[in-house]
């Protein structure tokens, strides 16, 4: 039962010998009709670590996330949390998981303050506490001001928190967070980064889906990267940046004709293959430092290559996505996803 | 995983919560939630008064419309129509309120917080029947609003006050079981429309169809048959023996029998197809 093979200590040693892992999942797969969401997605998340899902709107982040909170049903495959076979005991599992949606999932009719009684009185807390705990959560989240209004007043921002206020209840050792910061302001993204890795100090353990890469570099101990229902990739933030680059400079040459003597030159400075972009001309790429930058263009000149732009940026979602499926980030787009570069 | 510093807070531990999770829920539980269920549906009443209007108007309207219209054709008068009528008038305005257990239920489900009843370890059927705990208010108001409106046009029960307190009960417990079928369409239909539509193609055939508003001698033999059989029927009888004649006749066992039966049928249907749904 318990797998030790994962050599890397995630948050300490585990409690005890058969739990081990946080989240087990093995060919997890879901099926909707025609359309696999998930097809065949292995998963595997210490104690105490952050574990971000990283794909594009459609790849299946939800639909995965959904099946291991027992709000789907799994079609295929197999899930354990702390070893509990999800399936099996679906109010087992409820009770060790908070999920938190992608939509705040509160009563709008109930101001802040109902909403924390509400769901802590369902699940069992005796009024006096209940009340203490509504009161604490309000503070830590910077919910006392509006405590006693009703939700449907509240900013996105300020929802999002008493959604993850009202998962924080029972303390449940695992959080589930759906694109925790998706759609709201800098300043709040960076609050809600602050909670997050706050969590994980109290010792719970944290799996999040995003679809940016800087969210899951700033959080993430270890990440998946999620396309088309399969995982094209896993590794720490840092793996996946190598493998794309620390920073990508991205060509536009004069003649597109030119391709192949750029990319000649590409692999004789850096030693390396760059990636063709769909668009005409255009090439990007993979660098480990930016200084790297003048070296390929000075031998592009040299070798008489003419670019029309250049630009050095960080890599982007979409360069990750390119380099590790060979493919753009586009939801439509039917082609074959490779396994792991 | 308890190396880091966690002043004044016991940290998580996962084992220890394994061990300690509970692996069912009590019928206490289950209980309990219903009752933090129906706790919400109520604050949402007192928030959106308007959910009021239809219980509010509908017996008063009702009343007033079919005594006239009716009154003269079928009993002569209206003075002698209403002790058949107002029963009948009960009969269909609780059925109206508890068809809109379903459509209030099914535009409850599409809202972000169903998702959190659902992660939560709570009874499944608590999120259902919670809110038709809270609609015996409604159901109280209009079968008071309806008999009120009958001692305003003239009403004299005969079964005195007993026997109208006992009618009103026997209708609010028929509401109250009916509405699971209301509350299994609004789980399976596609949208609060469709739970509108559907349940008025449910309600209609049982209030019309019945003996609430009509003797049954005047209808031809075929439809004779479908209203004696009809649950409706037997409600609307058992609540005139019970305010014109404090008489607790059999229909008064036939009625509940039938709720007892369509409860047994449509509880576990409405909680199999929620889990199902979403």
């Amino acid at each position: 039962m318990s797998i030790t093979e994962l050599g890397r200590t995630g948050g300490g040693p585990a409690p005890n010998g058969g739990t081990d892992l946080a989240v087990r999942a093995e060919g997890l797969m879901k099926t909707f009709g025609e359309h696999r969401a998930v097809d065949g997605i292995d998963l595997h998340v210490r104690p105490g670590e952050i574990f971000g899902v990283l794909g594009p709107n459609g790849a299946g982040k939800t639909t995965m996330l959904r099946m291991l909170a027992t709000l789907l049903k799994i079609d295929a495959g197999r899930a354990e949390i702390f070893g509990v076979d999800v399936a099996g005991n679906p109010h087992v599992i409820r009770q060790l998981v908070g999920v938190t949606g992608q939509y705040a999932s509160v009563d709008e009719n109930l101001t802040a303050r109902e909403n924390l009684w509400l769901f802590s009185r369902l699940q069992g807390i005796a009024a006096p506490r209940a009340r203490r705990i509504g009161t604490e959560l309000l503070g830590q989240f910077g919910l006392e001001e509006a405590a006693d209004k009703p939700v449907a007043q509240f900013s996105g921002g300020m929802r999002r928190r008493l959604d993850l206020a009202a998962s924080l209840i029972t303390r449940p050792p695992l959080i589930f967070l759906d694109e925790p910061t998706t759609g709201l302001d800098p300043r709040t993204r960076g609050q809600m980064w602050d909670t997050i890795r706050g969590l994980v100090t109290d010792g719970c353990t944290v799996l999040l889906t995003t679809q940016y890469l800087d969210e899951a570099d700033q959080l993430a101990d270890r990440v998946a990267v999620i396309d088309h229902g399969r995982k094209v990739a896993e590794g720490t933030p840092d793996e996946l940046k190598t493998a794309v680059g620390n920073s990508t400079l991205q060509l536009q040459l004069a003649e597109p004709g030119e391709v192949p003597a750029a990319v000649e030159v590409v692999r004789r400075v850096l030693g390396s293959d760059p990636v063709i972009s769909p668009e005409r001309g255009r090439l990007n790429v993979a660098l480990d430092q930016a200084d790297l930058a003048a070296d390929v263009l000075i031998a592009l000149r040299t070798a008489g290559v003419s670019i029309s732009s250049v630009s050095v940026a960080k890599p982007s979602l979409d360069e990750v996505f390119l380099a590790l499926t060979g493919h753009e980030t586009d939801e439509h787009d039917e082609t074959g996803t490779e396994e792991n570069r | 995983m308890s190396t880091l510093i966690a002043p004044a807070r016991e940290v998580v531990t996962a084992a220890d919560r394994v061990a300690a999770a509970r692996r069912r829920i009590s019928i206490g539980e289950t209980l309990g939630q219903t009752m933090m269920m129906a706790w919400r549906a109520l604050k949402k009443m007192r928030r959106n008064p308007e959910q009021f209007f239809d219980v509010a108007l509908q017996p008063i309207l009702f009343t007033a419309m079919f005594a006239f219209i009716f009154g003269g054709a079928i009993a002569g008068d209206v003075q002698s129509y209403l002790p058949l009528m107002i029963p009948g008038i009960l009969a269909q305005t609780v059925l109206t309120t508890c068809m809109a257990t379903g459509t209030q239920l099914r535009e409850d489900m599409e809202k972000g917080v169903f998702d959190r009843f659902k992660s939560l370890p709570i009874a499944r059927i608590a999120p259902l029947a919670g809110p038709m705990v809270a609609d015996l208010l409604r159901y109280t108001i209009a079968a008071t609003l309806t008999f009120g409106m009958g001692l305003v046009m003239g009403y004299r029960p005969g079964g005195g006050a007993g026997g109208v307190l006992a009618a009103i009960l026997l209708a609010i417990f028929t509401g109250w079981s009916l509405a699971w079928v209301f509350t299994w369409v609004g789980t399976i239909a596609r949208s609060a429309q469709a739970v509108q539509g559907i349940s008025m193609m449910i309600l209609f055939p049982l209030t019309f169809l019945s003996n609430a508003f009509v003797p049954v001698e005047t209808l031809p033999g075929w439809l004779a048959a479908f209203v004696r059989i009809n649950p409706v029927s037997h409600l609307v009888t058992a609540a005139r023996d019970l305010a014109n004649r404090a008489v607790v006749s059999g229909e008064v066992a036939w009625t509940i029998l039938a709720c007892l039966i369509v409860m047994a049928i449509f509880a576990p249907l409405s909680v199999r197809s929620y889990k199902r749904h979403m």
